[in-house]
């Protein structure tokens, strides 16, 4: 070779193949986000027989009262619910982070504890304490139903609580104590320095907290489901307009509408993001909180009646799933557990979620990884790189319902190929990896990004390929975090209803889908019994990654101890 | 194809011209936008020698090296390495080694598979492979660290192993981005002069980007001084220190005392109206305005001076003590100069701040430039 003066290849093999894989990704995000979203705008501004109609969909959305309502409804019960949450999340965040309280573990694993359930079972143990029969009717005022908005506030406040909580916590943590201690010497009273230090420190954490907690909310269908009775809202006008009137255009033109706050919420939350993120020095000394019993035993009360209130819920679910029937003979049973008495398909569709849910977690977890690691280390993308950068992130902004309602347009058309998915195990797979995709690209991207940005130089330096070293070092120093992604995929598709309502076929029906059929067919006690196992199921996956945790420490992260 | 086995002996700059460049840049340019990192950068390096790259932050000092290494490609002009154009070559397709500022030792790895992480393939069968590991670390003195993880080491120590992995294959460049900056002072200076040791030793033509000039100084064959994308001025110590090309140069390189003057035959008038004898002010048309540049340790001051042609009195500003020398500011009006004596001398002299001194700029030692 010495001689030569040609610069014959400009392009390593490994690099190729990563470019190819970036292909590949666009590829897939192409069919299984962008073409099904363009196909629910299409189908928008067509009548029922495909026809161009331009805006009258919309024009007959507005003129239609009942739907109008609910835009109010969801608009209403929505802020409601964020009003109540953000306050009291930040009030347990403040005693995980700011205070001294005992047992912080125990609290923080019970703020999660919502996460792990649908957004079913809260629903259905409201209606099991207030409900018609409820456990509470006799004390409460004549001509009140808990079906409406006072259940799906309830019930909202409940299944968001943990979303507000976490980002309020992470506010709250990264506190300077530089500040404090120049506000104390200053002598800013308690009150001054929590106004001027500690608030506006938080204040894109409240803004975060706020949006995602009012999103949750308004795009949320199994609440509404279960305790709406006839107050309609857009989630589940989606679904009536769908699967009961079979009106696709119509249904499109709902979701659109249920589109619009989500796309907003997102944009303003990444700019709250933004602004945090500018906030934050590098030179910050962290804030470690003195004991102070006039602060620490109120904070300590409302954190132990919070908790109370968030395991309590969970026990009367539970509890629900095992009375003989309901209220007349209040015995325990396991009979509500032999689901083939309540649905045809019995136990088949836990394990319909449980396969969904681990096939979305083993195919996704690799693909979410190595996506972030290319879009982070790969080769120079150019315009491929910023339409990919900006599709990991469109998930995020579109609810479920939305997402699902663009999948059975775009897959059960009559001249797509693809259509041979639909109703299989397979579109749910696939449904759920693109939906709870943004999350997990996120986390592994902030993963990625602690690693030295030269490894991938030194690797090609010393001749070695890409994937060599992403598999010797990358993957294996990362491996908490891949975990953690995989978890997250499966407890999400094991709980959510709203991606899988219209997607499931015969044979796959989920056991969220199940848990609102039983309810449909006043089953309650089945359908609580169903959120249970699934809230079991979750759960276990959450303390089987815990105990691994030791493990993977051992195998992967003993080069952190000193 | 190996360089290693053909590498020739250690040489010094003054052969740098006469073999063939081991290096050749040639024209080399990099824009990032509208924004030009380098601008016509040639230069070459011959076998052995160790150059460093010195200039202000910005300066593209890291661009060209990113460049040689094929990690930022140039987006003009060529870069032949032993007779190879390599210009469009991805890194893992050229032959050398880089050690990076931040280390990037892989955390997960021990110090043993860190140094072996390059010695792969058929060419290092395992045998071969832990020799040459060992060979390393016994070379940067860290064989009884090869179980350990990098977090285990101290700094100094795993730049060591940074340099070792940098080396194993057998490189026939050796490429060092500020290599030492994250060190303290202490740990730096031992490892400096280990680093310019092992070089020496085993003759690999190396290049270093520094900011830091008593570094550069210390450890390179030549220097290149970089401003704006551009070579300034390439050269020995000597050369840069006594014969600086550039203002740039004369006022980046060393401690200089600078002022303006205006050049009238073969003398300079300050601002002042001082009138300094200076042979050099010839070459300049007579009226043009010039930077003038004076070493402080070239600065002649004391009773003896008063007479001559061109001295004047100056005040005493300020004395500071540096152990050995000490450092005299002086001033005469708009006029501030640098001096350096030892303390003796000062004292027998009687310099103390608020007296007055006769001073002389020896006309052979200003340094003028086109202002």
């Amino acid at each position: 070779m010495p001689g030569t003066a040609t610069a014959a290849l400009r392009t390593s093999p490994d690099m190729l193949l990563a470019r190819a894989a970036l292909w590949a990704a666009a590829a897939l995000f192409l069919v299984a986000l962008v073409l099904p979203m363009a196909v629910l705008l299409l189908r928008a501004v067509e009548d029922q027989s495909g026809a161009f109609v331009g805006l009258a969909n919309f024009a007959a959305y507005v003129a239609t009262p009942s739907l109008a309502a609910s835009v109010w409804n969801s608009a209403w019960t929505s802020a409601l619910s964020t009003a109540i949450v953000v306050p009291l999340a930040f009030a347990y965040a403040y005693a995980l982070t700011r205070s001294c309280v005992p047992l912080k573990g125990l609290f923080r694993a019970a703020m999660l504890i919502p996460i792990l359930a649908p957004t079913l079972l809260p629903a259905l143990a409201m209606v099991t304490l207030f409900g018609n029969q409820g456990l509470f009717r006799p004390w409460l005022p004549e001509g009140f139903s808990v079906y409406g908005p006072w259940g799906i506030v309830a019930a909202q406040v409940f299944a968001n609580f943990p979303h507000a909580a976490i980002i309020l916590s992470v506010a709250l943590a990264t506190a300077d104590a530089r500040l404090y201690e120049a506000a104390t010497v200053l002598r800013a009273g308690r009150l001054r320095i929590f106004l001027t230090v500690t608030l506006p420190g938080a204040t894109y954490g409240l803004v975060s907290a706020a949006v995602v907690a009012f999103t949750l909310a308004i795009t949320d269908f199994g609440i509404p489901k279960v305790v709406g009775g006839n107050f309609n809202v857009l989630a589940t006008d989606v679904y009536k307009q769908v699967v009961g009137q079979q009106n696709f255009n119509m249904g499109a033109v709902v979701g659109l509408v249920l589109l619009a706050p989500a796309v907003v919420g997102f944009l303003l939350e990444r700019w709250a993001q933004r602004q945090r993120a500018a906030t934050l020095s590098g030179r910050a000394v962290a804030y470690v909180p003195a004991p102070r019993l006039a602060r620490d035993a109120p904070l300590l009360l409302l954190a132990l009646l919070v908790a109370g209130v968030l395991v309590g819920i969970v026990a009367v679910a539970a509890w629900s799933s095992l009375i003989t029937f309901w209220p007349w003979n209040l015995s325990l049973t396991l009979a509500n557990y032999d689901f083939g008495r309540f649905d045809a398909d019995g136990w088949g569709s836990v394990a319909t979620s449980v396969q969904m849910a681990a096939f979305a977690a083993l195919i996704g977890t690799p693909l979410i990884f190595i996506v972030a690691y290319l879009l982070e280390r790969g080769p120079s993308q150019g315009p491929l790189g910023a339409a990919l950068r900006l599709a990991v992130t469109m998930p995020l902004a579109i609810p479920g319902l939305v997402l699902g309602l663009a999948y059975i347009l775009f897959f059960n058309h009559p001249a797509n190929p693809a259509g041979v998915l639909y109703g299989t195990l397979a579109i749910l797979v696939l449904n759920s990896i693109i939906h709870f995709y943004t999350v997990a690209h996120l986390t592994a991207t902030t993963a990625i990004r602690q690693l030295d940005p030269e490894f991938e130089s030194v690797g090609a330096s010393l001749k070695v390929p890409l994937w060599t070293t992403f598999a010797r070092v990358t993957a294996p120093i990362s491996l908490p975090a891949i975990i953690d992604v995989a978890v997250y995929v499966f407890v999400n598709a094991m709980t959510t209803v709203s991606a899988v309502i219209f997607l499931y076929g015969p044979g796959t029906k989920t056991a969220s889908v199940a848990v609102v059929h039983m309810d449909e067919a006043g089953q309650q006690s089945a359908a609580a019994a169903m959120a249970c196992v699934i809230l079991l199921i979750t759960a276990t996956a959450k303390l089987l990654q815990l105990a691994a945790a030791g493990w993977v420490e051992r195998a992967t992260q003993r080069w952190r101890s000193r | 194809m190996s360089v290693a086995t053909t590498r020739p002996h250690a040489v010094g700059s003054g052969a740098a011209q006469a073999a063939a460049p081991y290096l050749s840049v040639e024209g080399v340019g990099k824009s990032f936008g509208r924004f030009a990192a380098l601008s016509d950068v040639s230069l070459h390096v011959a076998a052995g020698e160790f150059v460093c790259f010195l200039g202000p932050s910005g300066c593209g000092k890291t661009t060209l090296l990113r460049a040689i290494a094929g990690l930022d490609p140039p987006s003009a002009g060529r870069i032949v390495q032993a007779g190879r154009d390599i210009t469009g070559l991805p890194p893992a397709a050229r032959d050398f080694g880089i050690v990076f500022q931040s280390y990037a030792l892989f955390p997960n790895l021990s110090v043993g598979d860190n140094v072996g992480y390059g010695l792969r393939g058929r060419a290092w069968p395992r045998q071969r492979r832990t020799g040459r590991v060992k060979e390393l670390l016994d070379l940067v003195g860290l064989a009884d660290q090869i179980e350990k993880f990098p977090a285990q080491l101290s700094g100094g120590q795993q730049q060591r192993v940074a340099l070792a992995r940098a080396l194993a294959p057998e490189p026939g460049l050796l490429l060092l981005d500020e290599p030492l900056s994250a060190l303290d002072a202490i740990v730096r200076h031992s490892l400096r002069a280990e680093l310019r040791g092992l070089q020496r030793r085993l003759g690999i033509t190396s290049i270093m980007v520094t900011h830091d000039q008593e570094e550069a100084m210390a450890i390179a064959d030549r220097i290149v001084v970089m401003r704006d994308g551009r070579v300034e001025q390439s050269g020995t110590a000597e050369d840069l220190y006594d014969r600086p090309a550039t203002a740039f140069v004369a006022g980046f390189i060393g401690r200089s005392t600078a002022f303006d003057a205006v050049a009238e035959g073969d003398a300079i008038r300050t601002a002042d109206g001082h009138l300094l004898p200076c042979p050099a002010a010839f070459g300049f048309p007579r009226g043009e305005t010039l930077r003038v540049f004076l070493r402080p340790e070239h600065l002649a001051f004391g009773p003896d001076i008063s007479g001559q042609p061109g001295a004047f009195a100056a005040r005493v500003a300020a004395v500071e003590f540096h152990g050995g020398l000490c450092r005299v500011s002086l001033e005469d009006r708009r006029l501030r100069l640098e001096a350096e004596a030892p303390p003796d001398r000062l004292r027998a002299l009687g310099i103390v701040p608020g007296a007055e001194v006769p001073v002389l700029l020896p006309p052979a030692r200003l340094r003028l430039f086109r202002a």
